[in-house]
């Protein structure tokens, strides 16, 4: 039989990405990022800390996942670099100066409870990384708010900006010469990764789009500093705005599937990093604001599920 | 006696109140930040348990079957308010930790459901029994919970610190703490088969695990015959689908080597 004449049911349209291949552009889009936070914090600053951080978060969660497979008998999915992304997300969301120790225990937390316990990629509830996150902020948030940069201990821009305590110059942060975490403070780094993943199509332009759009309409209204331009560039390449909108908000698993739900998300996403940020007692509020939308996503898909094509207008089956 | 051990042994272990029927969850995750305030909430519930169980007992031929939810409750709130007035002046610092947990435990769900379930038709040694079982196993959780919190969280036992400052795990003391930790002691208990809301032993389809001799509730009595029915309905249902998928599987079976030989034929 000829191969042209081959029947198969749906999906005819075929396309070579795959789960790995989609991990690893993501893994190098973050690139950029992740050298620039190297240079910035280690090579800078001659402080290994950081490169151990980035190393320590892959190596905890790949191995984290593959005892927890091998225990449960599960197949092993190790080499599709979704447990390694979790851990550089995890380091890139991490203080320079944090200790070894804890980012070990933030890893773990990450693979088991949030990923394993709830039955691996695609079943876990939030954003493994980021649930690390806010569990390494609530645990030990002296450590994960402490941020040293060319050995002077300071407040991130975003901090300074919210009491008057200083004047962060925009191009420091826009370029990421300025403290912050490993991977959130060069704005063109992650736009340069940012734009890589919607070249490959990796990423849809609506999450992070409606999400920044959203933030920067509310930090305007409610920011209390009027129609500056300049406060609003600083607040939008300050703190992990970016990082989160392109790398973490735009998770498969907890984004929603729908393309009118992505908008409704993005918007969520942005009112509510606007009200952690401005009215909250901490400067930063992207990743709670993350993770509680991921929690909605379920309730937003359900809303806003597609009417198949040919059934527009028809209601109840009539 | 032998209907007091058995008593004490199915509060404490068989129906353990926090890890077997999960009830009194309110007070169980918040106030286990350290053991002893698990240990004091524990044993204050355990007294109230105690006495309402006696005297419900003793007024169950009085109390009218209409009112019998506002007589318990009220019987409830008399022995709360006496306890707590008793902790306020000999362990201050007991009540200002467990504060308004303390009067919640009017409503809590363990000891109206042990004056529904025993008390009310069991005479009063026996509930005097299943109100102390019942609220030594609701210690029981409640200190062990408190005890994994205190350790991860607070680096210490009892009040005894012995991790130093920097190794705390604040999240532990906090409220997602408290139910990380009782969902890994339940799966610990359900890994070890020991009985659990999850995991019955006897039979799944049912909440209360089928046993009807140990059941109090006459609704289940009078449906139980109805269910068994359903049951057996259900069972024979399945097995004839069964049998319908094997036959068919079979049938595909032989048309496709019937198809093949065609094939083969032609070639």
């Amino acid at each position: 039989m000829s191969n042209l004449l081959n029947i198969s049911s749906s999906p005819h349209v075929r396309d070579k990405s795959s789960t790995k291949s989609i991990m690893w552009d993501v893994f190098l889009a973050l690139m950029p990022a992740t050298i620039f936070g190297i240079y910035n914090f280690s090579v800078r600053a001659k402080d290994i800390n950081a490169v151990l951080l980035i190393v320590v978060c892959i190596a905890t969660c790949v191995l984290t996942e593959y005892i927890w497979q091998k225990a449960m008998k599960l197949p092993l999915t190790v080499s599709d670099g979704s447990a390694a992304l979790t851990g550089l997300l995890l380091a890139l969301n991490l203080s320079s100066t944090f200790p070894v120790w804890m980012a070990i225990l933030g890893s773990v937390f990450a693979i088991l409870i949030v990923k394993q316990l709830f039955g691996g990629l695609g079943q876990n509830f939030m954003n493994p990384a980021l649930g690390a996150r806010c569990f390494l902020m609530v645990s030990f948030a002296g450590q994960m708010t402490s941020f040293t940069y060319d050995g002077v201990t300071g407040a991130t821009p975003l901090a300074m900006i919210k009491n008057g305590s200083g004047d962060p110059q925009l191009i420091d942060m826009f370029l990421g010469t300025i403290g912050g975490t490993i991977g959130e403070t060069s704005t063109l780094a992650l736009l340069i990764g940012a734009a890589y993943l919607l070249y490959r199509k990796i990423i849809s332009w609506k999450i992070p789009v409606c999400y920044i759009v959203t933030f920067a309409v509310f930090a305007l209204l409610f920011g209390g500093h009027g129609a500056d331009m300049g406060y609003l560039a600083k607040e939008l390449c300050g703190g992990g705005l970016i990082l989160g909108a392109f790398f973490m908000a735009t998770d498969y698993v907890t984004s929603p599937i729908t393309p009118k739900g992505q908008i409704v998300f993005g918007i969520l996403l942005g009112i509510l990093t606007g009200v952690f940020r401005i009215f909250g007692a901490s400067a930063e509020g992207v990743s709670y604001a993350i993770i509680i939308c991921n929690l909605l996503v379920p309730l937003i898909e359900r809303v806003t599920i597609p009417v198949p094509f040919g059934k527009e207008g028809i209601k109840d089956g009539k | 006696m032998n209907t007091c051990m058995e008593r004490l042994k199915n509060g404490i272990i068989t129906e353990n109140p926090t890890f077997v029927m999960m009830l009194g969850m309110c007070p169980t995750l918040a106030v286990t930040s350290s053991a002893i305030n698990g240990l004091g909430m524990g044993l204050t519930t355990t007294v109230v348990l105690a006495l309402s169980n006696i005297f419900i007992s003793l007024l169950r031929k009085v109390i009218p079957d209409k009112v019998r939810i506002p007589a318990f409750i009220v019987i409830v709130a008399s022995f709360v308010t006496i306890i707590q007035l008793l902790l306020k002046a000999y362990l201050p610092f007991l009540d200002s930790a467990l504060g308004v947990y303390i009067p919640l435990i009017v409503v809590n769900c363990i000891i109206l459901g042990r004056a529904e379930a025993y008390a009310s038709k069991n005479p009063v040694l026996a509930s005097a029994f299943d109100g102390l079982g019942m609220g030594l196993g609701f210690t029981f959780g409640l200190t062990c919970i408190g005890i994994c919190r205190e350790i991860l969280g607070a680096g210490a036992i009892f009040g005894k610190e012995f991790i130093p400052d920097d190794f705390h795990i604040t999240f532990f003391v906090l409220a997602p703490g408290a139910f990380l930790v009782l969902a890994f002691l339940t799966a610990i208990q359900n890994k070890l088969k020991l009985p659990s809301a999850t995991n019955t032993g006897t039979d799944d389809s049912l909440s209360c695990g089928g046993n009807c001799a140990s059941c109090v509730g006459a609704s289940c009595v009078a449906n139980k015959g109805i269910i068994e029915a359903e049951r057996t309905a259900a069972k024979a249902a399945k097995a004839q689908a069964a049998k319908e998928a094997a036959a068919r599987a079979k049938a595909a079976k032989e048309a496709k080597a019937a198809q093949e030989a065609a094939e083969k034929k032609e070639d």
